[in-house]
């Protein structure tokens, strides 16, 4: 199959995706439970992408993701509520210090934005660190910038442990998709251009990469970076999705959540990732709710199920993964339509592990 | 003209109390190939890895094309355990991170073969190709570089073609023989264009026929891609065949070096080797 064949099929399948989404918006109600998956498997698609650029690709052990999301999260949150509402969400803090609102799509990227220079600031001292203890390292920043967020002292602007709620937010599953699948698709081709050999040089061996004339700190730098960008947009994207945010969600559990994603849909494969966000998801806001929730058969009361128990049954997932299913569902390997192809045609294609090459 | 490439100026590197290398001093000169021997423990990979960054010495600094490039003195702690001479000789640090040692041209490959795993035989060398780039993260990733990009693939299926190894190209690299690793990773070390090669132990796990080929592949590739080489080395036959000069050292400490005839009639050399034969 020629590469401007694949281009096409491929361009085709992600057209007709959105406009079954389109169609599917003017026939369902808004609050189906369908569109609330979608539209948190989008998020979290983007955020474990985000974070297999670390531990799949340049091998960085690092446990911040949920810390970036809150940055952005709130990023977002406080740039964007409209100058009359203020009085009323910052009521703790006078109307807060901001007093101006700007357009979602540019407090996306300020979210971003921020998020990439809290990690720059971070990785500094870092960085340096190997694998156990950066993991430990990052891990102990989210909670720190977690509790700066909440600091009463910052009220002013972050409205301290209070509620930010009352900006917009784009209520269509389609925004979610694009927004997401256009900053997944930018970590791809990141991935694929000669940055991204440098981080997979990185993973397989610090030190062959150094003889390879790759300066290490600045490429664990950039990786860090942009990934905490990433998750800075993923939590601004959140944000909008929720209507409201508050830091004491961003907890450590949310990292491991995300970490859960990518171990499932196998570390170092991008749509592994994503298809086990959506998985993820499915099971935990749909199918495995009952799991959280008192259920009586006649007048029996089955036992176990309770508020946390879906927590218990995740955790013994995590652990069968580990012990039995090591690469996840893709391993390093991608899935692609010319890989569906080339099996169904019974034709070979060698495989590559490490990243291949398709969106 | 017989100016030196690389120049070891008493350097020391201490461990903690363990000298591995001791009070060094060598020279390499254009277009030889030298040979590092000595006993296993001797100190020769250590003192690889004070040429190319990846440990400061001690004490004393390293030339490279008659700059100096890297430099130290006992410091912090140290200052304390040092137990060598020379201390007061060097008053700078210059502790350059290994990358930039490479960007100056010195390659080197490794004792334990250190090729990336999860990479074709095409990938390990492409990424040589990385440091010479000119295009940003930004123009990389959107793919605005498109013809850097085809330099770069060239340059490397280029390399791969002189090197004889077109037809593992796209074979998982440590899925290969182990002479073909060996080779491979020779060729890695060359697709970062060097002046100075650094092989630690070519030869090691190779049967007598690839020694063989391996000999005659370092003299070629010596001339091919006018190289200064300095190996390390235990198979005696291809040290001895094609090495201009020989440094011996034991215990950390140079014991001999010259010519191959000179260096294999010196009894120095023969009780240390004879000293470690006792010790198996
Ligand atoms: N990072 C390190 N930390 C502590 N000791 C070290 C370190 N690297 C090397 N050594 C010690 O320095 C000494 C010299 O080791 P080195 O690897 O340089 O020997 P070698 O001559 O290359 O031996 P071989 O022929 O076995 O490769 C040894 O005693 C070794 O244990
Ligand atoms: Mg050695």
């Amino acid at each position: 199959m020629s590469k401007k064949k694949e281009i096409i099929i491929n361009v085709a399948l992600i057209g007709g995706l959105l406009l079954i989404l389109f169609i599917l918006e003017r026939f369902l109600p808004a609050t189906s439970m369908l569109f609330t998956v979608l539209k948190k498997g989008a998020i979290y698609a983007l955020v474990a992408v985000s974070m297999n650029l670390l531990n799949g690709f340049t091998g960085l052990f690092s446990l911040g993701q949920a810390g970036f999301m809150l940055v952005g999260a709130y990023t977002y949150g406080v740039l964007t509520i409209p100058v009359a509402e203020r009085a009323n969400v910052y009521m703790y803090f006078d109307g807060g210090l901001i007093q101006f609102a700007l357009h979602p799509i540019i407090a996306i990227i300020l979210a971003g934005a921020l998020a990439g220079v809290f990690a720059y600031l971070i990785g500094l001292p870092v960085l340096r660190l190997k694998s156990d203890y950066l993991a430990i390292a990052t891990l102990g920043f989210a909670e720190i910038i977690r509790a700066i967020f909440q600091w009463d002292k910052l009220g002013p602007i972050t409205n301290g442990s209070n509620l930010l709620r009352s900006y917009p937010s784009y209520k269509s599953v389609l925004f979610y998709f694009v927004a997401s699948g256009i900053c997944i698709a930018l970590i791809v081709m990141m991935i694929n251009s000669t940055y991204g050999r440098a981080f997979k040089a990185i993973r397989d061996d610090e030190v062959a990469a150094e003889a390879m004339g790759i300066n290490l700190a600045h490429h664990k730098r950039i990786a860090f970076v942009v990934s905490s960008f990433f998750a800075g947009v993923s939590g601004a994207l959140l944000a909008m999705y929720q209507t409201s945010v508050q830091a004491a969600m961003f907890k450590s559990a949310m990292t491991y959540e995300i970490l859960l994603i990518v171990v499932i849909g196998g570390i170092g494969s991008i749509t592994g990732s994503c298809i086990s966000a959506f998985l993820f998801i499915i099971l935990s806001e749909w199918l495995l709710r009952f799991l959280d929730t008192d259920t009586y058969i006649g007048s029996f009361h089955v036992p176990l199920l309770r508020s946390g128990f879906r927590k218990v049954v995740f955790a013994v997932i995590i652990m069968i993964i580990v012990l039995f299913f090591r690469q996840g569902i893709m391993g390093t390997k991608e899935f692609s339509i010319s890989g569906i192809y080339h099996k169904i045609t019974g034709k070979k294609k060698k495989e590559v592990k490490g990243g291949g090459a398709d969106e | 003209m017989s100016e030196n490439v690389l120049k070891i100026d008493h350097v020391t590197m201490q461990f903690g109390g363990v000298v591995a290398v001791d009070d060094l001093n060598l020279e390499v000169n254009r277009g030889e190939i030298v040979s590092l021997i000595g006993p296993n423990g001797a100190g020769k990979t250590t003192a690889f890895n004070v040429v190319t960054a990846v440990y400061p010495p001690t004490n004393g600094a390293v030339y490279f094309e008659g700059k100096r490039v890297v430099e130290n003195h006992p410091r912090g702690k140290m200052k304390k355990l040092y137990n060598g001479g020379h201390a007061d000789e060097y008053m700078k640090t210059i502790q350059p991170t290994p990358d930039k040692i490479t960007k100056l041209g010195i390659a080197r490959t490794f004792q334990n073969i250190r090729l990336f795993k999860s990479q074709t035989v095409f990938d390990n060398i492409l990424i040589a190709e990385h440091m010479r780039r000119t295009s940003n993260l930004f123009t990389a990733t959107l793919h605005l570089n498109g013809s850097e990009e085809a330099a770069m693939r060239k340059e490397a299926d280029r390399l791969l073609h002189i090197l004889e190894l077109d037809d593992v190209r796209d074979e998982l690299a440590t899925s290969l023989p182990y002479g073909k690793q060996r080779r491979v990773e020779i060729a890695r070390a060359l697709a970062t264009k060097p002046s100075l090669l650094l092989l630690d132990e070519p030869a090691a796990g190779m049967n007598p026929q690839e020694t063989v080929e391996l000999t005659s592949f370092i003299g070629r590739i010596r001339d091919d891609f006018h190289l200064t080489i300095f190996m390390i080395e235990h198979h005696m036959d291809l040290v001895m065949e094609i090495s201009d000069r020989i440094y011996v050292l034991d215990f950390g400490k140079l014991i001999s070096h010259g010519t191959p005839d000179v260096v294999q009639n010196d009894p120095k050399v023969i009780s240390a080797y004879l000293g470690v034969q006792e010790d198996e």
